[in-house]
């Protein structure tokens, strides 16, 4: 059984992003880039499915600029068996992502798609929820416990309020939540390993997808500042603080 | 122009979530009708004619509706999109895993997680957990919207008086099935709902020490939430997580107990009304969204603020 692990290129996690001053969006230029958590965290469970002899190939995918194929070598080095790239210079929206990944998975053919469930830097929530619809295929999001057997996949979901389970038949698509797994490290012999792992470069116009956006980016700016209050010496001047000052309690 | 709220709800009652997205509904500039799409949800839909500024209550029952599978409720409402020119629904786990499908299907892009409505076709959104705000324009012909509760107020429970019409149900998709829930059961108010939120992270130190909140949030009558590194770390539940990925909140109060404040964290308790945080690390970033902040142990303070409550 094959599977497809689409990763994201991001700003990294870490990295505090600044506004552009001129308001067209935020300043990415020199900032560290890094795979996308959650697709890491879906690659990871790609790979113990592999490891579990569930799986015969794990099929990293990313869409975007000629660097996103740093992140497939990096999703090579976790162990995918090989990576594509659809690369293209446009800003990708959801839709246009899960368009290129449903003409992908029909040339393909897997029996799983995981995905994370948001990338960090949109934080859009959309684009496996996107791609199951397209391909007509049932869906499991915000995993948080993958079992694949029997021709179908059951899912433990986190879902507000607590947990559900789901059994999909097979083809399915899984996004992936926070506490699936604890990805690995990669290590300098798996790097090295990576480089050498095959890897296509398409074109959305090969796969016969128009991805230009829909939506418009007016401006973006700095959200509202919350400023620093006080440090109150004890627990007495607070709730006094909070019952005549702020009137919370 | 008419609006389409997806309920969210579980049959017996609706989701608070509901009325926040029929006032982001409401400012989109038309006529606001609501979605129940459930089994037996007599009673939901009940109380979604009552909502103040609904017009009209769509219900589509069926025992495959029970469970809010995405593939199902999202048939049914592609089956009535074609009368809208905005469909929105809340943006929690509910809203999040439907709403894409449906605007896949119609081939329009989603506006995510929206905090403010400009005009009808202009939309205000998070990017980056909270640390920009984008100003999206939107020029498909049904726009596609999911609403983050805290951006809006709810709509009032009462007052409403909307007709109801009842629609046939989409037939099952039938390659999902629902296999069991695990909810928690607790006596205190729901995360997102809540007045009051006692939040405890990394500082906490251990599962066991989240008791020593549970006074504080009895007294308060507060929910219960925590950073990420405590959910990590296995002290409490994954859903008590606030933040970027967990839970977005706006409480009138936010009390944040060893909590640095990442801001992945701060992403998701930042509009809280009032913010207190209690951190024996003077320089924790916390401390700067905090308005009150006392510097010092948790395991001192919390008892002295229970005592202070009376």
């Amino acid at each position: 059984m094959k599977v497809l692990v689409p990763v994201k290129r991001v700003v990294d996690y870490n990295v505090k992003v600044r506004v552009k001053s001129d308001g067209t969006g935020v300043d990415i230029a020199n900032v560290k880039m890094s795979m996308n958590p959650f697709d890491e965290i879906a690659l990871e469970e790609a790979m113990r499915l592999k490891e579990a002899g569930k799986v015969t190939e794990v099929v990293a995918v990313s869409c975007g600029v000629t660097q996103c194929q740093e992140t497939l070598r990096t999703g090579m080095a976790i162990g995918a068996d090989r990576g594509i790239l659809v690369e293209t210079a446009v800003e990708l929206e959801p839709l246009a992502v899960a368009k290129l990944l449903k003409a992908l998975a029909d040339k393909e053919q897997p029996q799983l798609i995981i995905l994370g469930k948001q990338a960090i830097d949109d934080d859009s929530n959309q684009t496996g929820q996107m791609l199951a619809a397209l391909l007509g295929w049932p869906q499991a999001t915000f995993a948080s416990k993958v079992v694949l057997e029997d021709g179908k996949v059951t899912v433990t979901r986190e879902v507000d309020g607590g947990l559900e389970t789901l059994a999909l038949t097979l083809p399915a698509i899984v996004t992936t939540d926070l506490r699936l797994n604890e990805p690995r490290y990669v290590t300098l012999p798996n790097i090295m390993k990576a480089k050498k792992k095959p890897l296509d470069v398409t074109k959305p116009e090969d796969l016969g997808v128009d991805v230009t956006p829909r939506l418009k980016n007016l401006k973006v700016v700095e959200p509202a500042k919350r400023s620093a209050g006080i440090k109150v010496p004890d627990v007495a001047t607070l709730v006094a603080k909070l019952r005549t000052e702020a009137k919370v309690i | 122009m008419v609006a389409l709220v997806i309920a969210e709800h579980d049959n017996a009652s609706l989701k608070g979530s509901t009325l926040h997205t029929v006032t982001a509904a409401a400012q989109c500039g038309g006529d606001v009708h609501v979605l129940v799409a459930g089994s037996n949800a007599g009673a939901a839909a009940a109380a979604a004619a009552q909502i103040a500024g609904v017009s009209k209550v769509i219900v589509a029952d069926a025992a495959y509706f029970a469970d809010g599978l995405a593939e199902n409720i999202a048939e049914q409402v592609l089956a009535l999109a074609g009368s809208y020119s905005h469909i929105l629904a809340p943006a929690t786990a509910y809203g999040k895993n439907i709403l894409p499908r449906v605007a896949a299907k119609l081939d329009v892009a989603q506006i995510s997680e929206i905090t403010k409505v400009d005009s009808p076709d202009t939309f205000e959104r998070p990017i980056y957990a909270g640390n920009a705000i984008a100003y999206v324009q939107s020029s498909d012909k049904i726009k596609v919207i999911t609403v983050r509760s805290t951006g809006f107020d709810a709509a009032a429970a009462t007052g409403g008086s909307a007709a109801t019409e009842t629609v046939a149900a989409v037939a099952d998709n039938g390659k999902s099935a629902f296999v069991g829930r695990e909810l928690a059961k607790s006596d205190r108010p729901e995360l997102t709902a809540a007045k009051i939120i006692v939040s405890g992270g990394r500082g906490m130190g251990s599962g066991e020490a989240f008791k020593i909140l549970e006074p504080l949030a009895d007294k308060l009558n507060a929910a219960m939430g925590a950073s990420r590194a405590a959910v990590d770390a296995g002290y409490v539940p994954n859903d008590w997580q606030v933040g970027q990925t967990g839970k977005i909140v706006a409480p009138t109060l936010y009390i944040a107990v060893g909590i640095s404040g990442a801001i992945q964290h701060l992403a998701g308790m930042k509009d809280s009304k009032t913010i207190v945080a209690i951190n024996k690390d003077p320089e924790a970033p916390i401390f700067s969204v905090a308005d009150y902040g006392i510097v010092g142990d948790l395991f001192d303070i919390v008892p002295q603020l229970v005592a202070e409550l009376g």
